[in-house]
């Protein structure tokens, strides 16, 4: 688990202007776009600038309004990537631009060809022993089955997620061996199916509100630990990390979460 | 003494022979496999053999091995048994090395998968290992070759494979071995053993056994996990095996899961993994059979090595100089010789030599104290692998819990979105045919109540002729038919000496039927071997019926099924939960009914199709260890039977406990239902059946079947009436290596009312058997009761 969170290089994408009209999206909240951009560079800008990573930025494509959330689209640990098959047929395309980015950072590739599977980023939570995978309305067992091919050193263990978009709509890792957690029903009752999973102990860190479980750990040398978050509630379990809050307001309107908007490699 | 030779594989591939007597116990050949191999952390390791079918087996050290192997040759393989989840605290570092073979075995066969990178990893360890520093020179790229590092071996990984060794240069191999295994064992799948299995759907799954817990695999993805302090107990029943969880924080009552195997030995196997895993890596020490019954699993089959614990303890106190060894691997032998190989030896011996250093050697002493603790577990073993019932009480037992996790998990527990699938679709992939009527056992009836005691004399011998137990039962059933109104109660007691039956049942109206089946088997040349047993008599507990007493007899199978479950305050639960049936669905039905925690899964113990009916025994009857059982539930069975001696028969029955059965209860109200439909499929008129199956089986003295399936010399039946009582003898002789066996199986059926004293009659039934042949000794007991109630009586 030492090396958990040490990042080197981060692959983000732009926003496309389709973003705000035709992103598919939970709720009916009008995004504005503008203070969506706004959020998106600072967020690079945190990524880059501040955590020092090598940042990879992808153009947007108007006609993938989801392309942001990069998240989705690939699972990387270790020199694996295994690029996915998002469930939502509108985003099956946004898979293209990261494979050739993720060629590029030289990780060996694994596609999900299978037709019958599908798998989006966002239900995959991996701890730094295992990896934990939702089984949502976009992603699905075959999905998950396939991504234990890819990374077979791992257990892998599928959590039902319930009224959710994804597993990690409520919940991340907020450092070695720590769950961050939505205090929701939803997300409680995910986080004892994995504890009950796990031959692990994980430490878990519960937040009231589900969006805030959301962040990206990283564990820098440079840097230290640091923790990009978005709301900060309960910062004193924290102490240890820095916390860097970003906001990221507009993009949850169309269920962009932190961990979306960036593909992080060691 | 005649002398057999045995072929052990090694680790490394090569092979040892050594002479064993005919007769030796399994732990001589080990001991002698573990002293050339210069090995003292034995207990990790195990020696395995295929059975006729195939299947690898564990041979147990307590036992004889010709008893084991059966038919089979005398080959064996080596091999790591429990694998410690931390290896780093093994003690020495040829253990570690042994564990590093079985791994490279484990990853060449694809049953320990890795990603790429890690088989590069791993490969990059042995070659250190093995080698010792790349050279440039000697190690050209064909030199690894000769290694196998994962079940598709690819040029790209055997460069990835060198360029790591390269990255290694220093390392002793020692320290090699010990890299390996810190990354080896981060691998999910690391010591976990893998049976195939199906759920209730009948979908694929897989039951995963490793030092933490039972693991639930489909496809690759772990469906479900139970740590050991989830589960209650474990037992197994014809082709089925069943956990029984504790209940979660939110929850009131235990649940059971269970898991279709392919066969009656298939869960068979997995049940004894799980026994021998848990009290492994779980309990400081094995159980104790008689006493501390908080550590007991109340299965009558036990592990009888040591504990991790113990193990650990003994090896700390292990003080010799490193020994040395070479690391050859089988696949490259001639290699290591040259060059770089020689050079690890010595490097590694004068490592580890500096570090350890205690010339004088207490080895004999402490190979010796190890022999004598393996001598005294005989006996306990010999009871435990008797056990029929496997339960496994982990809990209140106060075995060592941990908290951690595990409370966490109990919450999870609830989580029965799987759970309850797991039971559901078990309880629905359950419905298994009836072979006879035997097989009807029991739904936890609450009412009936047998007693059997070996005393008394057959009084009645009535009039139905040809009636046997399965007509009795046939006709109960049918009887229900008729009336909406009665509930049929059916009870199977399966006893070989003892059977406890609670009290007389409730209900009292209907005519009960009762079926006892005494069987009687002895082996009457077999001089030699009963005596060996004989030594087991001396402790209760340690029958020395081993699991090969399975045997192969058709008609057996049948009664084998017996559950026991007889269910103590059963009357006063609800009637719904009665139903009869025969799969083990029906057992879970009966936990429906809440009140009872306890359930008795005895009825587990079934064997399955195979050999007879006493193959169950092994493991299921009556074992000392019953003892622990008997807090959390009551077995009755168990509890009595555990004294398997020939002779004292009637001893025996007295050991029986408190005439109270309880039955399991199974919260799945959902089941309940389903096995009425099953039911009903046979018997549509029945609305209210109770059947009780209590079975007994004693340890078995002889070899009997294992070995050698038999030549059926004669076979005769006999039926004889009395009043109330219809017997039916069968005498079936077989001749077995020489040896001729008889074996009588008697059903007697008693029907009356409720003013019968069944237990009374049963009694006399069996003691009537035992005082016609008193040369031979009672193996088995089925008392199968069938109860009708009135409705009105709900």
């Amino acid at each position: 688990m030492s090396g958990f969170g040490s990042f080197t290089h981060a692959v983000v994408r732009a926003l496309p202007q389709s973003l705000a009209k035709e992103a598919l999206r939970t709720g009916s909240l009008e995004v504005d776009l503008l203070k969506a951009q706004e959020e998106h560079d600072k967020y690079v800008s945190v990524l880059k600038h501040r955590l020092g990573l090598e940042v990879v930025e992808l153009p947007a494509d108007e006609a993938l309004p989801d392309c942001v959330f990069v998240e989705d689209a690939a699972v990387v640990c270790g020199d694996t990537a295994l690029i996915t098959r998002p469930g939502a047929e509108s985003r099956r395309k946004e898979t293209e631009a990261m494979k050739a980015a993720l060629t590029e950072l030289g990780l060996s590739i694994v596609e999900m060809t299978d037709e019958s599977a599908t798998l989006d980023g966002g239900d995959v939570l991996f701890t730094g022993r295992e990896f934990f995978v939702g089984l949502s309305m976009r992603t699905n067992q075959r999905g998950a089955e396939i991504l234990a091919d890819a990374f077979k050193d791992y257990a892998v263990s599928t959590v039902p997620v319930q009224d959710r978009l994804h597993l990690k709509s409520f919940c991340s890792m907020a450092g070695p061996g720590l769950i961050a957690i939505g205090a929701s029903e939803a997300a409680q009752k995910a986080l004892k199916i994995m504890q009950q999973m796990s031959d692990h102990n994980y430490d878990k860190l519960t937040l009231p509100d589900d969006l805030a479980a959301n962040c990206v750990y990283m564990n820098l040398p440079s840097k230290g630990d640091s923790a990009l978050r978005l709301l900060l509630q309960v910062f004193e379990k924290l102490k240890d990390h820095m916390l860097i809050p970003v906001s990221n307001q507009e993009k949850v309107k169309v269920d962009g979460a932190l961990t979306c908007c960036s593909v992080l490699r060691i | 003494m005649k002398m057999v030779v045995c072929h052990v594989t090694l680790l490394d591939g090569s092979q040892f022979s050594c002479e064993v007597e005919k007769r030796a116990k399994g732990q001589y050949l080990f001991f002698q496999v573990c002293d050339h191999l210069n090995l003292l952390e034995k207990d990790y390791f195990g020696l395995s053999f295929k059975d006729n079918a195939e299947q690898r087996c564990w041979l147990d050290v307590t036992k004889e091995i010709k008893r084991q192997i059966r038919n089979s040759q005398w080959q064996f393989v080596f091999s790591v048994k429990f694998y410690p989840p931390d290896p780093s605290q093994l003690t020495e570092d040829i253990t570690r090395y042994l564990l590093c073979l079985q791994l490279r075995q484990d990853i060449a066969s694809g049953r320990l998968p890795c990603s790429f990178v890690t088989h590069a990893l791993l490969g990059s360890y042995t070659l250190q290992g093995e080698l010792g520093d790349h050279d440039p020179e000697e190690h050209r790229l064909d030199y690894i070759s000769d290694f196998q590092f994962a079940p598709n071996q690819t040029k790209e990984l055997e460069e990835k494979v060198v360029e790591l060794h390269k990255s290694h240069r220093g390392m002793t191999p020692a320290q090699a071995d010990a890299q390996f295994l810190e990354n080896a064992k981060k691998l999910s799948m690391y010591g976990v053993d893998l049976h195939h299995a199906k759920d209730s759907e009948g979908v694929d799954i897989m039951l995963g056994v490793c030092s933490n817990g039972l693991l639930i695999y489909k496809d690759r993805l772990r469906i479900n996990r139970f740590a050991w302090p989830k589960i209650l107990k474990i037992s197994y029943k014809r082709s089925n095996f069943y956990i029984k969880i504790r209940p979660g924080e939110a929850e009131q009552f235990e649940s059971t899961v269970g898991f279709k195997l392919p066969n009656h030995r298939a869960a068979k196997r997995v049940w004894k993994v799980c026994v021998e895993h848990h009290t492994f890596f779980r309990l400081v020490s094995p159980e104790q059979p008689t006493k501390t019954k908080f550590l007991t699993l109340g299965s009558k089959f036990r592990y009888s090595g040591r504990t991790q614990a113990q193990t650990r303890q003994a090896s700390s106190l292990i003080d010799r100089p490193a020994p040395a060894f070479q690391r050859t691997s089988s696949k490259r032998i001639s290699r290591s010789l040259d060059g770089a190989p020689v050079v690890n030896v010595s490097d590694y011996s004068q490592a580890d030599g500096a570090g350890e250093n205690s010339p004088a050697l207490e080895l004999n002493s402490d190979s010796k104290s190890q022999q004598v603790e393996v001598m005294e577990r005989p006996n306990a073993d010999a009871a435990t692998s008797i056990t029929s019932e496997t339960a496994f009480e982990t809990d209140g037992a106060g075995a060592p819990q941990r908290k951690d996790l595990d409370k966490t998990q109990e919450d999870v527990l609830k989580h029965q979105a799987s759970i309850s699938e797991l039971k559901r679709s078990f309880m629905e992939a359950t419905p298994e045919p009836r072979p006879s009527q035997w097989d009807k056992h029991l739904t936890g009836s609450p009412a009936t109540t047998l007693r059997l005691q070996t005393h008394g004399v057959p009084q009645n011998t009535p009039p139905r002729p040809g009636t046997d137990s399965r007509d009795a039962s046939k006709s109960a059933e049918v009887k229900p038919e008729g009336n909406e109104v009665i509930e049929v109660v059916e009870e199977t007691v399966v006893i070989e000496e003892v059977v406890k039956a609670k009290p007389k049942s409730s209900t009292p109206e209907a005519s009960v039927p009762v079926e006892t089946e005494v069987k009687e088997e002895r082996s009457l040349s077999s001089d030699s071997e009963s005596e060996d047993e004989a030594e087991y008599h001396a402790q209760p507990p340690s029958t020395s019926i081993s699991t090969q007493q399975i045997k192969e007899e058709p008609e057996e199978e049948q009664e084998a099924e017996l559950s026991q479950q007889a269910p103590p305050s059963a009357i006063e639960s609800q009637p719904s939960a009665e139903a009869a049936d025969p799969g083990p669905a029906a057992e879970e039905e009966k936990a429906a009914q809440p009140h009872e925690e306890e359930r008795t899964d005895k009825p587990l113990l079934t064997p399955d199709e195979a050999p007879n009916g006493h193959a169950p025994q092994g493991e299921a009857p009556p074992s000392p260890q019953t003892a622990a059982a008997d807090e959390e539930e009551p077995h009755i069975v168990n509890g009595s039977a555990s004294r398997v001696e020939t002779e004292h028969l009637p001893q025996v029955i007295c050991c029986s406990e408190p005439p109270v059965v309880k039955t399991e209860m199974v919260t799945i109200s959902d089941t309940f239902a389903a096995q009425k439909t099953e039911i009903s499929t046979k018997e549509v008129p029945i609305v209210h059946t109770e059947t009780k199956t209590i079975t007994y089986e004693a340890a078995q003295l002889d070899g009997n079947g294992d070995g050698e399936p038999g030549v059926l010399m004669t076979a005769q039946t006999i039926t004889s009436e009395s009043l109330c009582t219809t017997t039916t003898t069968h005498i079936t002789k077989t001749l077995k290596g020489g040896q001729s066996e008889t074996r009588i199986e008697k059903r007697i059926v008693i029907t009356g009312d409720s003013d019968i004293d069944h237990d009374q009659a049963l009694a006399q039934a069996i003691k009537e058997a035992k005082e016609q042949h008193p040369d031979m000794s009672v193996t088995r007991v089925v008392v199968h009761k069938e109860t009708e109630l009135a409705e009105d009586e709900d």
